[in-house]
């Protein structure tokens, strides 16, 4: 069907606002990252001249690429782990009876419910116990709060779609629960794992409060604190140049990862949504 | 090896109170294809999981040939099942697909490959080896499931419905197929399917289950011909068998009179001795190919009202009433009938079946 003028027009503007609304903050931290201090504040819509200075800076004036190291391994190791976890308590609590399983699930997804302030101070005690403060151990460990409860309920949704029968057949063939899971299960979640793991780095990527309630060196941090803790030559300037550029630094990641991964994202989301 | 398969007062019980099978005994011959038959809630798909050992039972126990494998996992008590979905893995190559179990059971690789050779043979599958499943046809994936199945060199085969999925013309054509395998291969194989041509056309043994109760077990031929009471006598033919509803005039030693509406002429049918009381409703039973149908309502039995008329090519259905009760004739494509005609119908009498107000059969079979 051919649409109307008039509701063509009025798509292309939504797409129009909805596309500003979103993208136009990024533009503008890199218009504003490689402008120079003096011309910060000049409103420019196109940046007149391309100054690096600000890329250089935020590595040279603090270790950056130690923080960026960090939060790699931080958001790297918590999909990891989250993902082993998350996958062997699908698997029980999609295919295995037992009493309360129901009961179990909701607590899984209470424990998201808690704000992080409210565990922060126990959270705090644990990580010391452990020795694991000012340490990416810490992080990864507290960063499992948040991240497994989601990528928990998110797989269980996903194996109790996988048929019954496929499960029978492979008990038939012999297979223990365990070569189920990673023959014929983990196989066939390819999708669902690139979408939950990617959501999961990109929560340890962006979290601040307990990366920086739980380092104390500049060179443990990770970049959101590192962003937030850049600091000018006095306590009267901002440097906002150095601020977007690092800011678009470690969002470009995220942006290359999910554009890898976009395909599966869109199928991983919406898998199971209607009969194939 | 083929091996007989026995149940001894076997049981499941779901929840604690939804009985699918409340206690069976059964005796599955080796070497032979018996077929659980019966409509959908029956438990013969749970029955199939309990030999399978998919399912615990809830008493009772399973022997397979002389052993006791209650307690013995699926995969250990020599039995292959194929699924009603295939479930087939996906992800993996039609060979991959096949070597899944055996490549479990640590057999060697020479083995392994020599196997899945000589089954992908019969089957006709050597072309598709390195296919995905999902790159096949119905048929195919089928019988990669019978393939599957195969390569264990099973003692027991079981199928759980595993035509139902396809097509009406690729379902004759499979359900040859799966009898020429037979051919190929030593092992008792347990059938479920709700089709009763399967049923009838497979089987060397029918089970004709009702609500987990065996209803009756014996040759396809046998059952069609000697059905033991109504529910197994309505269940297997197409169109089913007629019930005519009558009442008993006069039961003698060993024949009774009966009188109902519609009726035109009486007569006696041969009936087990005392088994009907004068007065008791019964049932006529006779199947639509064994009723003699006039236009003349002189000579006939009984009178039947035409309401509607089936052209099959081979053989024409007339739909009408005798009495209160609906009947089906098969009659002749080549003789003309029209709808409302009012026609006589007389029994074939070594074909009658007469059940009683417990719908068991009470009519004389002995001489059948």
């Amino acid at each position: 069907m051919r649409k109307s003028l008039f509701s063509r027009i009025f798509t292309w503007l939504a797409v129009l606002a909805v596309s500003v609304f979103s993208l136009f903050p990024f533009y503008w931290a890199i218009v504003s990252s490689l402008k120079d201090p003096s011309s910060l504040f000049k409103v420019e819509y196109w940046p007149s001249s391309f100054e690096w200075q600000n890329y250089f800076g935020i590595f040279e004036e603090q270790p950056f690429g130690q923080n960026i190291m960090n939060s790699i391994i931080v958001a790297g190791t918590t999909v990891i782990l989250c993902l082993f976890v998350a996958t062997l308590a699908a698997y029980a609590l999609s295919r295995v009876e037992f009493k309360g399983r129901s009961f179990l699930l909701l607590t899984i997804l209470a424990v998201s419910m808690f704000p992080q302030v409210a565990v922060l101070s126990g959270m705090f005690e644990l990580i010391r116990t452990f020795g694991l403060y000012n340490h990416w151990g810490g992080l990864t460990l507290s960063y499992m709060i948040f991240t497994l409860p989601f990528t928990i309920w998110l797989l269980t949704t996903f194996m109790r779609q996988l048929p019954r029968e496929l499960e029978q057949a492979a008990i038939m063939d012999g297979a223990t629960p365990w070569i189920i899971l990673r023959k014929v299960f983990l196989p066939l979640m390819g999708p669902s794992l690139v979408t939950t793991g990617l959501l999961a780095f990109i929560a340890a990527w962006n979290e601040f409060l307990f990366a920086l309630t739980f380092t104390l060196s500049s060179e443990a941090r990770t970049v959101p604190v590192a962003i937030g803790l850049i600091s000018g030559a006095s306590s009267f300037e901002s440097p906002w140049g150095r601020i977007m550029a690092a800011s678009v630094v470690v969002t470009v990641p995220l942006v290359i990862l999910v554009l890898i991964f976009q395909k599966n994202i869109v199928s991983g989301l919406t898998a199971g949504a209607v009969k194939e | 090896m083929a091996a007989e398969v026995r149940l001894q007062n076997v049981s499941k019980i779901y929840n604690k109170n939804t009985v699918v099978v409340p206690g069976m005994d059964l005796v599955i011959p080796k070497d032979e294809l018996t077929v659980f038959v019966g409509p959908s809630g029956c438990g013969k798909s749970s029955l199939l999981k309990l030999i399978a050992g998919l399912e615990e039972v809830s008493g009772g126990k399973i022997f397979i040939d002389s052993k006791d494998v209650t307690h013995e996992s699926p995969s250990k008590r020599g039995i292959a099942m194929v699924f009603q979905s295939y479930a087939l893995y996906p992800h993996m190559t039609v060979y991959e697909n096949m070597e899944f179990a055996l490549k479990i059971s640590k057999m060697s690789k020479e083995e392994i490959d020599r196997k899945i050779t000589e089954v992908s043979k019969i089957l006709k599958l050597d072309d598709y080896l390195e296919r995905k499943p999902r790159q096949l046809s119905g048929g195919q994936r089928q019988r990669v499931a019978i393939g599957r199945a195969l390569v264990r060199n099973p003692d027991v085969f079981l199928l759980d419905e595993p035509l139902s999925n396809l097509d009406a013309a690729l379902r004759v054509d499979m359900r040859i197929e799966i009898a020429k395998i037979r051919q190929h291969l030593s092992a008792t194989m347990v059938y479920v399917t709700h089709d009763q041509v399967e049923a009838m056309t497979l089987a060397d043994n029918i089970v004709v289950l009702r609500s987990g109760v065996v209803e009756q077990m014996g040759p396809p031929l046998d059952i069609y011909s000697k059905p033991q009471n109504k529910f197994v006598a309505g269940f297997l033919g197409s169109p089913s068998m007629n019930f005519i509803e009558l009442k008993v005039d006069d039961s003698k030693e060993d024949s009774s009179t009966f009188s109902g509406d519609g009726m035109i002429s009486k007569f006696s049918l041969k009936t087990k001795k005392g088994s009907l009381n004068s007065q008791e409703t019964v049932h006529l039973g006779i199947r639509p190919e064994h009723i003699d149908v006039s236009k003349s309502l002189e000579t006939a039995e009984f009178k039947f009202q035409t309401y509607a008329i089936e052209h099959l090519g081979d053989h024409s259905l007339l739909y009408g009433h005798v009495g209160k009760s609906d009947c089906v004739l098969k009659v002749d494509p080549y003789t003309a009938f029209s709808e409302g005609e009012v026609l006589g119908i007389t029994i074939q009498k070594d074909h009658y079946h007469i059940f009683n107000s417990e719908e068991q059969n009470v009519a004389d079979l002995s001489a059948r």
